[in-house]
């Protein structure tokens, strides 16, 4: 279990992003992950009163706040009205309504857990992450940078009309997924991304155009083999690295073929 | 640390130390619904509300709660009751250990969602674990309590 010695509900992101350089001080998501460990933790930093817990629709994008529930994605019908619903497909399997209710994403997507649905999901999307120092980054970068001690203030998602499709495998209803999988089509080409590997979501591109815009099931099958051949995947206590190559295919030709399916 | 909130619409302050859980916070203040289960934020039993929504208790620090009204089934007995009928009616309440949580959200399902489809029910209560009932006598409690709820309108 793990301990607080203080508690600072910080009054503005200067104050949180000074005390978050300490390495025994933590920002709080949910802390439904954090509180599984055993951190000894001398300042908890609490953003809650910065008003981050918003989802802005803009003209050209979704900004997100760090502070959003799971549940406020699920549930914001502006949100799902883009990308086939995909957001919410991809948070609503996650344990219960209770756990979504104070699960944040900002704690989903800074902490880029192996097993996080909604990081695979978004990795398909036009997805930028607002560091307060670094600025704004594509999240196709930030799933790759080693941690540091900035802190994610918003999710930005431009939007467009790429058709998405979100697949999970679970081996009980609620548990972490076994793999998660992530097909979009864009104007450009197609994009899929593999999670729960069990290491972080991985985003594939088509840049060699191996898919049409309807493809054939043998042209699948030549992403797919694509996907399995340059897509690492290892071993726990939920399946084999065998295992999971074998789901990957299973979802990535599912993901597909739904997307094909919905026409342009 | 000082906090100050509401449990069932009374205005409780206290000194706490930071990472006191609210579940343990509740269960001091003599909310004995609140049970202890899992405490991996797996089982539902622990479910509050907190400003109206369900939550974990045993995953949601005191002073998350700071300034907020959270209500246990202490503070909605009647309504409580009013299912537990049903749920008993069906043999929906076996050892019983997750039944306070399993009525709060019910409850938070009640007041959330108008008329829920039986997907929309299943999905809204998946994070109840119940390890008697297998779920069946459960959700034809449900049922039958939804129905008499659109009858009383």
């Amino acid at each position: 279990m793990f301990t607080i010695k203080n508690y600072v509900k910080v009054k503005d992101l200067e104050e949180a992003y000074e005390l978050n350089q300490k390495r025994n001080n933590v920002v709080l998501g949910g802390i439904m992950w954090l509180k599984m460990g055993s951190r000894n933790i001398q300042n908890a930093i609490d953003l809650s009163a910065l008003g981050l817990e918003k989802i802005e629709e803009t003209e050209d994008s979704f900004e997100i706040g760090c502070m959003a529930t799971l549940r406020q994605l699920e549930t914001d019908s502006r949100l799902n009205s883009y990308f086939d619903g995909a957001i919410a497909e991809s948070v609503k399997s996650i344990v219960g309504v209770q756990f979504r209710n104070t699960a944040t994403i900002g704690g989903s997507i800074y902490g880029r857990f192996g097993f996080s649905d909604p990081l695979t999901c978004l990795l398909v999307l036009d997805t930028y992450v607002e560091l307060y120092k670094k600025g704004i980054i594509p999240l196709s970068e930030f799933v790759d940078m080693p941690r540091d001690n900035d802190i994610l203030v918003k999710i930005i998602i431009k939007k467009d009309t790429r058709k998405v499709s979100y697949l999970s495998y679970r081996k009980t209803a609620t548990d972490l997924p076994v793999l998660t999988c992530a097909v979009a089509r864009t104007e450009d080409g197609w994009l899929a991304a593999i999670g729960a590997r069990p290491a972080r979501a991985k985003l594939i591109r088509d840049e060699r155009k191996m898919l049409g815009r309807e493809p054939e099931e043998d042209e699948i099958a030549v992403f797919q083999s694509f996907v399995e051949e340059n897509t690492v995947f290892k071993s726990n206590m939920r399946g084999s690295g065998e295992y999971r190559r074998h789901l990957a295919g299973v979802l990535l030709r599912r993901g597909i073929r739904a997307v094909s399916e919905r026409g342009e | 640390m000082k906090i100050s909130l509401w449990i069932n619409d009374k205005l409780i302050e206290d000194d706490i130390p930071a990472d006191t859980i609210l579940l343990e916070f509740l269960r001091e203040k003599g909310c004995y619904s609140v049970k202890r289960g899992c405490e991996t934020s797996n089982c539902g039993l622990c479910t509050v509300l907190m400003e109206g929504k369900p939550i974990l208790s045993c995953s949601t620090l005191a002073l998350r709660a700071e300034g907020k009204h959270i209500t246990t089934m202490e503070g909605l007995q009647e309504e409580a009751k009013e299912f537990g009928e049903f749920l008993a009616d069906q043999g929906g309440e076996q050892c019983g250990f997750c039944s306070p949580g399993f009525i709060m959200n019910v409850i938070a399902m009640t007041r959330e969602l108008e008329d829920p489809t039986e997907q929309e029910i299943k999905e809204y209560l998946a994070g109840n674990l119940c390890r008697c009932t297998g779920y069946q006598s459960q959700l034809r409690a449900i049922r039958n309590y939804l129905e008499m709820k659109k009858g009383a309108k």
